[in-house]
């Protein structure tokens, strides 16, 4: 009962962050043009939902970025700020087309799981550098994250140029269909009649990290000392939990989500390809909002991953009426600065409904 | 070829330490700035947006002074957000940080296209080089190193650091700061307002890190282009580098600049362009190099011991 409780107004407070954006991105929009604001605002609110195809895409946007999303929420849950998720998801969508491309002699079902697993050892031990740099050398892991995001960016890059390169796009060579997610035929129902969506079966696989996470974490012993150690680390180390161990252990699932998402994202049959450019990828900056708007829980995760990707379709929806796109990142970042202050409004939801709860015994 | 090297790391190096010292001002009172690249952005955009609109009315130095000061307003601006957000909301500092982030470089793109169409502003920045100091370019080695080819942000910087070693170490309102770092609840309790200092810090932070947008983008580029690229980052990574103490913050500062310079000018270096390593690695030089030194280093961290935690009134 009380979890459910606390889950109820972290979810107020989550939902009054996301109005207070919503109203910032309105009166941007009036103030760029006054007489398309209002059509405009009502395509963000309902272009995700206007056709199957579209919330199927909704899926497709959300699957990367719920499991960016999982990535850092799980390292903060376990009191690790993991800002590298962009270099680990980078490395894992490499690993990936890399199977997907190199590995054909496989069949297609055993070298798609091949490609996943791979994606998720490659993020694995992307992120075990900062882990084992926290853990015995005492190095801030938000600083070794940096680092190891240029480093990963560069790295590859150069891996691309030397292994899959396809010089006549300059991008990645194309991963062949049989390599991809399978749609499960989400490509008939996902559909407006004409063009069937991108949405496949790397959004089940996200939904099931989700839970799985959210069970090791909450369910679990070996999620309870991860917890514990970073809850208060010298109580955990006076409990006897192996404080080092657990501090790489944790880097590198988190590191194993963010290199899936990678994955998932480049095996997903939409034909999008890795440019070999000194930019760090977006999905895993995203991934850090998608997991602080959720407070880091793993099932609030999928849901702030989706309204993330549904207002994403939105912008891009919204361009029909000369708008930039760009306002929809101003929106959240607005939700965003507003849900650090979750804490203050659960705080004073939370006495509201104590004085509640007083007034109805006064009158009992 | 040193001097080119030296000139080149100056455009680096610069940046970095004014946007280090800021965040240093703001983490040595006890407050986590990662909203400094957000904050560089938006310092950058509006100081250039104002330079490629009025730089052929005003003289080239008149011009950039006064693109410096739009730069600091704004960056003082930005950062009364995020101090309102963790001094008096107790609101997590990361978190507001990360928005900042996120709305500045949209912010920047939204407002280029409104109003010049395109998402990069313009400018020349041709028009604010100094090709030599008078007297002090004439001096060998010296001169042709600092004083050569130099822009005026470059001596502002310096300026910069020696005023914030002053305020920090040898004033009333430094000692107080740094208090607020370390103990606020002592510091409190000697009469100090804890929440006012930490404003100030806040707000000198945004300054100093809308100067160093502007600082970073006029002699390495002719257009903004909604970014800084990562360098509020790596100003962080400086700052920790440097133990947040102004004089290690130069080295650390000097020492990324410098792997900058190298990487940005090796096809130029003799020696290095016959060895042919690809250029990747020469990119990603500065960052395992940091790596490798903060592995050996950061045993004994001297964080200041209040950072990141919100002060409440009455907490003991």
């Amino acid at each position: 009962m009380n979890t459910f409780k606390a889950g109820f107004s972290d979810f107020l407070a989550s939902g009054a962050a996301v109005l207070a954006g919503l109203f910032v991105g309105l009166i941007v929009l009036f103030f760029t043009n006054a007489s398309q604001a209002i059509p405009a605002f009502l395509t963000i609110l309902t272009s995700g939902f206007s056709s199957l195809r579209n919330f199927g895409d909704v899926l497709y946007f959300a699957t990367p970025i719920i499991m960016t999303g999982l990535s850092v929420g799980f390292a903060y849950k376990t009191g690790l700020f993991n800002i590298g998720a962009t270099g680990q998801f980078t490395f894992g969508a490499f690993a990936a087309i890399y199977v997907g491309v190199e590995f054909q002699f496989l069949p297609p079902a055993i070298r798609i799981i091949t490609a996943l697993v791979a994606a998720m050892l490659c993020g694995a031990l992307w992120a075990a550098i900062p882990g084992l740099l926290k853990a015995y050398r005492n190095v801030h892991e938000v600083i070794s994250c940096i680092m190891s995001n240029y480093i990963g960016m560069f790295l590859v890059n150069w891996l691309i140029l030397n292994t899959i390169f396809d010089p006549f796009r300059a991008q990645t060579a194309v991963v062949p269909a049989s390599s991809n997610m399978p749609r499960w035929g989400m490509n008939y129902i996902f559909t407006d009649g004409i063009i069937a969506s991108s949405v496949n079966s790397g959004i089940i696989v996200a939904l099931a990290a989700a839970v799985i996470i959210h069970i090791v974490l909450n369910k679990t012993k070996f999620g309870f000392e991860l917890k514990a150690a970073g809850f208060n680390k010298d109580a955990a180390k006076y409990a006897g939990i192996a404080q080092n161990r657990n501090i790489v252990l944790s880097m590198m699932i988190s590191g194993a989500l963010a290199g899936l998402g990678g994955a998932l994202l480049y095996l997903s049959g939409a034909g999008i390809s890795m440019n070999v450019a000194n930019v760090l990828a977006a999905e895993g900056f995203t991934g850090i909002s998608v997991a602080f708007l959720a407070l880091g829980s793993p099932i609030g995760i999928i849901f702030t991953g989706m309204l993330i990707a549904y207002l994403h379709l939105g912008g891009f929806t919204m361009q029909l009426f000369g708008f930039v796109p760009e306002i929809i990142e101003i929106v959240i970042s607005v939700i965003i600065y507003f849900s650090a202050f979750s804490l203050l409004m659960k705080i004073y939801l939370t006495r509201l409904a104590k004085k509640r709860a007083k007034e109805k015994e006064e009158v009992v | 070829m040193i001097f080119f090297i030296m000139q080149q790391t100056m455009f680096f190096f610069i940046p970095l330490l004014i946007v280090a010292l800021g965040g240093m001002f703001s983490e040595r009172s006890g407050i986590v700035n990662i909203a400094l690249e957000g904050i560089m952005v938006m310092g950058a955009f509006t100081s250039i947006l104002f330079i490629s609109t009025f730089q052929h009315m005003m003289p080239g130095q008149t011009t950039l002074l006064l693109g410096l000061l739009i730069a600091m307003a704004t960056g003082v601006f930005v950062a009364c957000f995020h101090a309102y957000a963790c001094i008096n909301l107790n609101a997590n500092q990361t978190i507001s940080g990360i928005a900042i982030n996120i709305f500045a470089p949209a912010f920047a793109i939204y407002t280029a296209r409104i109003v010049g169409q395109t998402q990069q502003v313009f400018f020349a920045p041709q028009m604010f080089l100094i090709s030599s100091v008078p007297i002090l370019g004439e001096i060998p080695i010296i001169g042709p190193s600092f004083f050569q080819g130099a822009y005026i942000t470059t001596y502002i910087g310096i300026g910069v650091l020696v005023v914030s070693w002053f305020v920090l170490y040898k004033t009333r309102f430094g000692l107080r700061l740094r208090s607020c770092g370390e103990h606020p609840q002592a510091a409190d309790s000697v009469g100090i307002n804890v929440y006012r200092i930490r404003w100030a810090a806040v707000l000198i932070s945004g300054a100093l890190a809308g100067m160093g947008g502007l600082v970073l983008i006029v002699p390495t580029s002719i257009a903004f282009n909604a970014t800084v690229s990562g360098y509020g980052f790596l100003a962080i990574a400086v700052l920790i580098f440097g133990q947040w103490k102004p004089l290690r913050i130069i080295l650390a500062a000097f020492f990324f600049g410098l792997m900058q310079a190298i990487t940005a000018s090796h096809t130029v270096i003799g020696f290095l362009r016959d060895i042919a390593i690809p250029a990747h690695f020469y990119h990603m030089t500065p960052y395992i190099a940091t790596l490798v030194l903060l592995a050996f280093t950061s045993k004994r961290s001297a964080a200041p011991r209040a950072l990141g935690q919100p002060y409440e009134k009455g907490l003991r």
